[in-house]
């Protein structure tokens, strides 16, 4: 007799993958090729071309960049191609089996971390959980904080949008009504759908101002990365970056909800 | 002869016919049967002895005696009784009456039971025959073919088939893809492509996007109840239900008729893809003959609402590749069913362009699974470059608290993909936990295909909430799902025991390849021993027949010494089991004979110059003995 599953729903930073190691180990321990000993690369032997056993490192990392969010997406896909090339499991057919296991374990992360990082959104998610943040945890008690503090206002529902969300809700709730009903009002659906194109407008907009607060965000690590002192707070875009995907998120959740709405028996 | 083992055919297992395909230079080829066909009716039966019979042989069992003939078994491969209800009500399949719930599904030939991958197993060993008939050496290796949107157990089940047929299955490729690695072979261009595949009992739509060599699937989409088989079955219940108004008797139990029935249609259904009418000329069992005439227009009429049911998924497809129709390049028509026009018109407004027709829809799956194959056994100059970046066709999740399913790999990943979760218990010194693991896009864990429940066993005794175990969904390049599972804070391997819903056993599996393992190793050695005897009767009467000749005076002494030599070897050898010893004796004669061969012709040229023919010259057989590079040729 077994127990319902618990999922742990806490941050993921406990995970090893999600865990820097850098992967020119300091000490020279094994930093060389298993298979002809010469100074090994990242995923697979410069010299000799052999898969190497997967080091628990993170996306950015995998792909030897830092962890800048305004990354060149075509220079990426580039990137990709060649790693597959090496480490793809086809490619490895022939090898033994540790190699072969070692090739698809390499291969599922250079797959992971390519799907997470082309994505804008992902990338930002993903860089927000390497830096500690929980995005839903971060959200409430952010909002805690600045209903506490009176500073920055960022509420679960964005401000700007409550009014609009209660309205389109009653007409959402409206047009199920007259779903159900086998009633048809075409003015209501227009102006129900007239909602929705503002709302993913709206969406495009976040994704440009999520864009704008990448900038402030990379010019922290050059900063970092070059030993000067940044002009941002660390902390402070950070929440910026939670409280734009905050909206975005509800936005979306909304849009699903609208249509969800509209194609109940069409 | 040459043994090359690591020969790597690419298999085609469809729901109609199946293809074995290798690459042969630079471009793949199909490997015909004995009877000389590219194509294998995926058809099995039992004859009278008991003994399975596959392809065309079977085709006539399907009238004389269905109780003992399986056809479209590809549409239970590794489905569960209450999945298979739609299929029960179209098809002859006949389940074992000793079916247990939760059990895998047997089906009936006669007095015997099979489950889904031993009877494609049989499809698949006949297969490996005629390829090893083809290329006179050993086949244990293979890349085989399955839809695009097949899930885990279904794939599962395909690996388990091979296995059973004593085949190693070094990767399951999806079918669309195969095709585009066919297509791209010949191509050699970049651009975006979409495959449009609509088989026997299957239909995918992938789209892919080639990039110098580089063949990355987007996003793939498909339903695996669709396919020309359902036409098929339309064809059929018009005919079934005129026979009942017409002639007031229900044929629908009668399965001889309905098989002769079937036949039919298919013709009809053949047709009417280039005919504008075909008059149906049915005689029925027991002497009535039902006769309609079928116009093109009823039966586009008729299939409309079957062809339909593509246009859902190829627009998923296209929606999940961000890609609007006019973005692709290139559509490639896949599957027998894309010849109706009907099914050609519907491809050309959904993609708004012409669709590709140049490939041979029936073989280019099995010829892509042989370009993959090669690619897997190190490439050649051919596929120099040819990668393929495949997807898994549906989302994976865990259920959890609510009877809700938690996505954890999102449908059209790149596989192999990689999913972490880290589970807890809830009690205190709770050592086991539950987990079900679910695939599909549905939103509550009911709605979704249950893949495998596992127990993780062995937790440390720790109070509640405090272990910390961390499990590993990993979707390998074949798409199917491997987990493994760790305890962190003790750092002890917590134990995984994995039940698939739907599938066999790896005991199961092994028992059934014993079986037939064993057989197929044996049947193989014996063929070989058959067939090298077989050579030594030809090249000892062949030589016989030299020594009779005017040419056997012109060998010195010492030439017929040798050669009588090499004969007592060669009969010696004959006499035991070692075949590659009678095949090394009769190489030894073939070349110790090599003179009195061209002096017989010789003598038969002189011969025939002077007026008479080459019979008359007693040539004999000598010229004609088995030379090392003949083909070899068993049963």
């Amino acid at each position: 007799m077994f127990f319902a599953v618990c999922k742990i729903s806490v941050n993921d930073m406990t995970n090893p993958a999600n865990t820097t190691i850098p992967l020119e180990n300091a000490d020279g321990v094994s930093a060389s090729c298993w298979s002809c000993g010469e100074m090994r690369a990242a995923h697979f032997c410069t010299a000799c071309g052999k898969v190497q056993p997967p080091a628990p490192v993170d996306y950015f990392t995998f792909f030897e960049l830092p962890r800048k969010l305004d990354l060149n997406v075509i220079a990426l896909e580039k990137e990709f191609y060649i790693l597959s090339r090496k480490l793809h499991p086809d490619l490895n057919a022939r090898s033994d089996s540790q190699e072969q296991a070692w090739s698809l374990e390499q291969s599922s992360l250079l797959n992971d971390a390519y799907r997470t990082l082309k994505d804008p959104i992902r990338r930002t998610q993903y860089l927000l959980q390497l830096e500690g943040v929980e995005l839903e945890e971060q959200s409430k008690s952010a909002t805690e904080q600045a209903r506490a503090t009176g500073d920055v206002k960022k509420q679960i529902v964005p401000p700007d949008l409550l009014e609009e969300v209660f309205e389109l809700n009653m007409q959402l709730e409206e047009l199920r009504m007259q779903k159900k009903m086998g009633e048809d009002d075409p003015a209501l659906l227009e102006e129900i759908g007239k909602q929705k194109l503002e709302l993913e407008t709206k969406n495009e907009a976040l994704l440009d101002e999520l864009k704008s607060i990448w900038t402030s965000w990379d010019a922290i690590i050059e900063a970092e990365a070059t030993g000067q002192s940044a002009s941002a707070d660390r902390k402070q875009v950070r929440d910026q970056m939670v409280d734009v995907l905050n909206r975005r998120n509800y936005i979306r959740n909304l849009v699903r909800d609208v249509n969800a709405a509209m194609e109940v028996g069409n | 002869m040459s043994t090359n083992t690591d020969r790597i055919v690419g298999i085609d297992l469809g729901t109609t016919n199946s293809l074995v395909a290798f690459m042969q230079g630079d471009s793949p080829v199909v490997i015909p049967g004995e009877d000389g066909s590219n194509l294998l009716p995926s058809v099995v039966a039992l004859d009278t002895n008991n003994h399975p019979v596959v392809g065309n042989s079977a085709r006539n069992f399907l009238i004389e005696t269905p109780e003992r003939s399986v056809y479209s078994i590809k549409r239970l491969m590794g489905r569960g009784t209450e999945d298979i209800q739609q299929e029960l009500a179209l098809f002859p399949f006949h389940l074992a009456d000793d079916l247990q719930a939760g059990e895998v599904l047997r089906i009936k030939l006669g007095d015997k039971t099979f489950t889904p991958p031993e009877i494609s197993a049989l499809i698949l060993r006949q297969l490996k025959r005629n390829a090893e008939r083809y290329f006179g050496a050993q086949v244990s290796k293979a890349v085989i073919t399955v839809p695009a949107y097949f899930n885990d157990a279904q794939r599962q089940a395909t690996k388990d088939a091979g296995r059973i047929a004593g085949l190693e299955v070094l990767r399951l490729v999806n079918e669309p893809t195969a095709a585009s690695l066919a297509y791209g072979l010949d191509k050699k261009q970049n651009g975006i492509v979409a495959v449009y595949d609509l088989g026997g009992g299957t239909f995918d739509v992938s789209i892919l996007k080639l990039h110098d060599g580089i063949f990355e699937v987007i996003a793939t989409n498909g339903d695996t109840h669709l396919g020309g088989d359902d036409i098929d079955n339309l064809l059929m219940a018009i005919a079934l239900d005129d026979i009942q108004g017409d002639m007031g008797f229900d044929l629908r139990h009668n399965a001889e008729a309905v098989q002769t029935i079937r036949k039919a249609v298919i013709e009809a259904k053949i047709a009417l893809s280039s005919e504008p009418s075909f008059k149906l000329d049915i005689d029925l069992p027991g002497g009535p003959r039902y006769r309609r005439e079928v116009t093109r227009e009823q039966f586009e009429k008729l299939v409309q609402p079957t062809i339909d049911r593509t246009v859902g998924p190829c627009k998923q497809a296209l929606k999940d590749a961000g890609l609007k129709p006019e973005q692709i390049d290139e559509v490639v028509l896949v599957g027998g069913s894309t010849r109706i026009p009907k099914v050609r018109a519907l491809v050309k407004e959904l993609f708004q362009r012409e669709p590709h027709t140049g490939l041979n829809p029936d073989e280019v799956v099995a010829l892509g699974a042989a370009v993959q194959a090669n690619i897997l056994s190190g490439g050649s100059e051919a596929t120099e470059n040819m990668l393929l970046l495949d997807v898994t066709p549906l989302s994976l999740g865990i259920e959890v608290a609510g009877g809700v399913t938690d996505k954890i790999i999102l449908r059209n990943s790149t596989i192999p993909a990689s999913a972490t979760q880290h589970y807890t218990t809830q009690i205190d010194g709770q050592a086991n936990v539950a987990i079900h693991v679910l695939q599909g896009e549905r939103e509550l864990a009911k709605d979704c295909r249950s893949l495998a429940r596992f127990d993780l066993k062995g937790i440390p005794p720790m109070a509640a909430g405090m272990p910390r175990v961390e499990v590993k969904f990993l979707i390998d390049a074949n798409g199917i799902l491997n987990v493994s599972a760790r305890e962190q804070r003790s750092g002890t391997e917590a134990e995984i025991q994995v039940q698939p819903s739907y599938g066999l056993t790896d005991e199961q599996v092994e028992g059934m390849i014993l079986d037939s393992f064993d057989n197929a190793e044996e049947d193989f050695r014996r063929r070989q021993l058959i067939e090298a005897r077989g050579e030594t009767t030809t090249i000892l009467a062949a030589l016989e027949k030299g020594k009779k000749s005017a040419a056997w005076g012109h060998l010195t002494t010492d030439e017929k010494k040798q050669i009588a030599k090499m004969e007592k070897a060669l009969t010696a050898v004959n006499a035991e089991e070692d075949y590659q010893a009678i095949r090394k004796a009769i190489d030894a004669l073939n070349h110790g004979t090599m003179r009195l061969a061209e002096l017989m012709m010789d003598t038969a040229v002189s011969t025939a110059l002077k007026g008479k023919n080459m019979d008359e010259a007693d040539m004999g057989e000598g010229p004609t003995a088995p030379h090392p590079m003949a083909k070899a040729e068993f049963e």
